[in-house]
């Protein structure tokens, strides 16, 4: 099967800063792959690379086969929703929503009514006079009922309340059951979106650290924790991501754990819990330097 | 759900309980794969992987074009397994904690015998 995409070595400097550091990855068709990352982790830059707004430094991206640059024939079929879209200032919800079938072959306008309701939106209000989260509301409407075969949402849920934000998760993946894409979703509320997505992709200070199957490292790590002494005799020779001591008790983050492993560690006393897919990724993530202070995101916004 | 394992187990577990306490039975359909995603909130790839457990274990079976459904003799099957486990799941974790607190076999033994007469 050929990718939705493919980054092949892609590289985007600014000055000395290297926000997308030589990274080479894969993202398959129809499916839900988050793009997961720190603030000024290089999320935001690499997809606008991906979505040709955009130059590499070096490297390549193709889209289902194609350079994106200038390439309508693939934009079309790509919806890219930033974190802040912004909209000339007479616009009504009316007019972004009249505006989308040019660019969006596959536009849905009976579905986007039906999200504008439900977001509690109203078609005659002003772009302009909607508080933050109505517009992100605006944004994940056209993200949805684009349904483009390529559709990605970064922060889409910037102001967002609880119930909204559910409903836009429980709507993307009704949808998404339905009428299957390649949707990519960007976002640092990983714990929110663990149980949706299929693919994890983690990028820190511009290189992908992590790309697997959201299954795979949710059942991959474990802690076990207990005495110090047991904890210790079991972690020898194992990848340790991580470890915490309390007095005589140690908790440490094991990368990889087999069932054998599990029993293992049971056996010789050990408790042995789950580790959540934000703790993993703040795990791995956490060794690295910090982002420098001038954040690409804000940057090339 | 939970984290403490793949989601895709639980949601084959899940079933299987139905099965076994009954609410599920033998030639009953199961709900589809997109149902399943939408009602535990996960991705259609995961309850997928789910189906597709129970399918090669021989407890679904598919029918083209109109869904899946409960097998003949998936419930005795799955008692038989789970008879299986049960003393690696249950006993051994029961007698690693009566050990720890100083209890004996036959202590234990009365315990469980003043539970089940009524």
């Amino acid at each position: 099967m050929t990718p939705a995409l493919e980054a092949r070595g892609l590289t985007k400097r600014y000055g000395s800063l290297a926000a997308v550091d030589d990274v080479t990855f894969t993202i398959a068709e129809n499916a839900i792959t988050g793009l997961l990352g720190r603030n000024g982790a290089g999320k935001t830059t690499l997809m606008r690379l991906i979505t040709g707004q955009e130059f590499p430094t070096s490297g390549s991206v193709r889209l289902f086969g194609a350079p994106p640059v200038e390439n309508a024939a693939v934009l079309q079929h790509t919806c890219f929703i930033a974190e802040s879209q912004r909209y000339p200032d007479e616009f009504r919800v009316k007019h972004v929503l009249a505006g989308a079938p040019r660019f969006f072959a596959n536009w849905d306008a009976e579905f986007a009514d039906e999200l504008v309701d439900e977001f509690r939106l109203s078609t005659r209000q002003r772009i302009k006079k909607l508080s933050r989260g109505q517009r992100s509301a605006v944004g994940v409407i056209v993200g949805l009922a684009s349904r483009a075969p390529l559709t990605i949402f970064d922060e889409p849920y910037l102001g967002l309340d609880a119930v909204a934000r559910q409903i836009f998760y429980d709507r993307l993946l009704a949808d998404y059951g339905t009428n299957p894409r390649t949707v990519i979703l960007s976002t640092h509320l990983i714990d929110e979106v663990s149980q949706l997505l299929e693919h994890a992709l983690v990028i820190d200070s511009g290189r992908i650290v992590i790309d697997a199957p959201v299954d795979e490292l949710r059942s991959s790590a474990a802690t076990v924790s207990g005495t110090t002494e047991a904890v210790n005799r079991f972690t020898a020779g194992r990848e340790v991501a991580h470890r915490e001591q309390l007095g005589g008790l140690q908790s440490a983050t094991v990368s990889i754990l087999s069932d054998a492993d599990r029993e293992a560690a049971r056996s010789a006393g050990l408790e042995v819990g789950p580790v959540s897919l934000q703790q993993l990724i703040v795990r791995r993530t956490g060794g690295f330097t910090t982002a420098p202070t001038t954040i690409p995101e804000e940057a090339t916004a | 759900m939970d984290d403490s394992r793949p989601i895709f187990r639980q949601l084959a577990e899940q079933i299987e309980n139905q099965i076994i306490d009954g609410s599920l039975v033998e030639g009953a359909q199961v709900p589809s794969i997109n149902e399943f995603a939408a009602f535990h909130r996960i991705n259609p790839a995961t309850a997928l992987k789910g189906i597709t457990l129970l399918v090669e274990a021989g407890v679904l079976y598919k029918r083209r074009g109109i869904g899946m459904f409960v097998a003949d003799g998936a419930r005795a099957a799955l008692i038989a397994e789970r008879r299986q486990t049960f003393h690696v799941e249950f006993i051994r974790p029961l007698l690693a904690e009566a050990r720890a607190l100083g209890m004996s076999a036959d202590e234990l033994a009365d315990l469980i015998r003043k539970d089940t007469t009524p």
